[in-house]
């Protein structure tokens, strides 16, 4: 995968990613459309589809709200590296379908617009400069999810 | 020797014992959504393709978040719950004149101890005040849950804060959580179980025990845990005819982490824009306030409008700011109301509101604009958090909050 790296902090919260008066919608297309307005009012319009989002520790914290997920899965986030996860959120992205990848020392290595490129087999991040930074790989069963788009269609194509 | 969290998770997996990392799948006592994260849950639910609920019995559905209606959406994400209610015959539903989850949840006698929970709902871990594993989950893991009764849990660790002290006057069990996440971070427990204990915790009130496990979520907390005692007990057997079993943690347990916390000299603390971990003493914050926020399901419970209406009684909020009382539930609003409360927050020029989330979440009543500042007894500060993210949120205690209301800028109760 390849793609361009939009980076934030550390403490990056479910009410940034989707604000609370947006929950009342459940569909990607609406909840994208708010995604991290909170922080950059345009990021739905300049992250294309592949793009990750590359940020610091405790990504996720705050509500249990699915829709912070489905909204980055909306505007094509095709991953989030971050130094670590909050635990709630894990789980949800997880079951929607965005792969989260914990790379301690990311957000040194990556700044904000740079081209980086993940490897997911090798488990190993390329940056703009070459330099390469590994992730803990996921188990199969996470990747046979992530694959499928999420643990709803996993199920029903194991059925 | 196990934890508490051990235990219980044993038990519900059918385990004679389980520790800290193992993966287990447990049975679910009670599963709750609400309004909000309910769609999602339904959906999910019916893309499974599953054709009954596993247990319409120990599924609880309360409407608190958009209530009542303020758009259409709202009012059809609220026909579309009622529906699904009606369908499945869901037992324990609460339409939109009864409250806020976390305060329905214990108060209609749903958790007892030793009961696992999870509700789709962040705030889920307050219900570990009455010796239950409770925690928050997604809409698809709770759709699972709806099909088949279980979920796998990862058992956590325990950070267990051991409380001691006696709290002065006008310091509450909200300015300790706050000292506690100020101390810890916004990620200091991050998938773990937080237990309160030592003698503080003992004097505290079952509502001052919630206050502290509604926020273990703010330190990244998978649980928060009190180890039921006789007010517990007073409590439960007062409200449920369930059946519970108390269990409490062995010290010895390799899995627990015992944190000190003495509060003897404890002043007020107020969490500061934009994280809840941004925590300060009061005699450090001097701001002046646009809004007052008394409600939710951190603060909104009958000891803290007393504790409110105590200060506010004979004085007037300041010119300029706007106060907003919403009682937690049905209970808290009719007990408010024979105790005079209600008159007192009227009179002081508070508007008083039917019980809801509220402003806590910026979607629905009370949402603040650019630039202002609110003042708020609910669990979160983050940016955009109650409305405009270039607003700004301040967290305390309800006497906080009161003392606050009526000089128009963040002051102590005297």
């Amino acid at each position: 995968m390849k793609g361009t790296a939009w980076k934030f902090g550390n403490d990056i919260d479910t009410d940034i990613i989707v604000p609370g008066r947006y929950l009342i919608y459940t569909d990607e297309e609406r909840l994208s459309q708010h995604c991290m307005e909170g922080l950059d009012a345009d990021f739905n319009k300049k992250c294309k589809k592949g793009d990750f989002i590359v940020a610091g520790t405790n990504f996720g914290c705050g509500s249990s709200r699915e829709h912070a997920p489905i909204a980055l899965k909306g505007v094509g986030v095709s991953a989030v590296i971050a130094e670590s996860f909050a635990r709630i959120f894990y789980r949800n992205a997880t079951n929607v379908g965005v792969p989260l990848l914990e790379a301690p020392g990311i957000t040194e290595l990556v700044e904000n617009g740079d081209e980086i490129e993940v490897d997911m087999d090798e488990g190993t991040i390329t940056t703009s400069d070459g330099e390469k930074i590994t992730f803990k790989k996921l188990p199969p069963f996470m990747l046979e999810i992530l694959n499928q788009g999420g643990l709803i269609e996993y199920l029903r194509n194991k059925r | 020797m196990p934890t508490m969290s051990e235990k219980i998770l044993a038990r519900a997996s059918g385990k004679e014992s389980v520790e800290a990392g193992d993966i287990i799948i447990a049975n679910i006592d009670i599963a709750m959504t609400h309004d909000l994260t309910g769609p999602l849950s339904v959906e999910s639910f019916e893309k499974i393709g599953a054709e009954k609920v596993w247990d319409s019995s120990k599924i609880v559905i309360p409407f608190d978040h958009q209530v009542p209606a303020d758009s259409i959406d709202s009012a059809n994400n609220h026909i579309l719950m009622r529906e699904f209610v009606k369908k499945h015959d869901i037992k324990h539903f609460y339409d939109v004149n009864a409250g806020v989850c976390h305060q329905i949840l214990p108060e209609k006698g749903h958790v007892v101890p030793g009961d696992v929970i999870v509700g789709a709902d962040s705030h889920t871990c307050t219900h570990g005040a009455l010796g239950a594993f409770a925690t928050g989950i997604g809409s698809t893991d709770m759709a699972m849950v709806f099909a088949e009764g279980n979920l796998w849990f990862k058992v956590p660790e325990t950070n267990r804060f051991n409380i001691t002290g006696e709290l002065k006057d006008n310091v509450y069990a909200k300015d300790v959580i706050l000292h506690i996440i100020g101390e810890m971070g916004a990620d200091g427990s991050t998938y773990k179980a937080c237990e309160f204990a030592g003698e503080t915790i003992s004097d505290m009130t079952v509502s001052d025990r919630m206050v502290l496990c509604n926020m273990a979520i703010e330190m990244g907390g998978k649980t928060g845990l009190v180890e039921p005692d006789e007010k517990t007990i007073n409590y439960v057997e007062k409200r449920s005819d369930k059946p519970y079993k108390v269990f409490k943690t062995d010290l010895d347990s390799s899995s627990l982490n015992i944190i000190d916390v003495d509060v003897n000299d404890l002043e007020p603390q107020i969490a500061c824009p934009h994280n809840v971990d941004n925590v300060k003493p009061i005699s450090e914050v001097d701001v002046e306030i646009d809004q007052v926020f008394l409600g939710s399901c951190t603060n909104g419970r009958i000891s803290d409008l007393r504790d409110a209406a105590k200060i506010l009684k004979g004085n007037k909020i300041a010119n300029g700011t706007r106060m907003l009382v919403i009682p937690a539930s049905k209970e808290v609003y009719s007990k408010a109301l024979d105790e005079g409360l209600i008159r007192i927050f009227v009179d002081a020029g508070a508007l008083v509101s039917a019980p809801c989330c509220g402003p806590c979440l910026g979607g629905h009543t009370g949402i603040i604009g650019p630039d202002e500042v609110s003042l708020s007894t609910s669990n979160r500060n983050f940016k955009g958090r109650q409305g405009s993210p270039d607003g700004k949120v301040y967290l305390s205690s309800a006497a906080v909050a009161a003392a606050s209301a009526i000089e128009g800028r963040i002051v102590a109760p005297e």
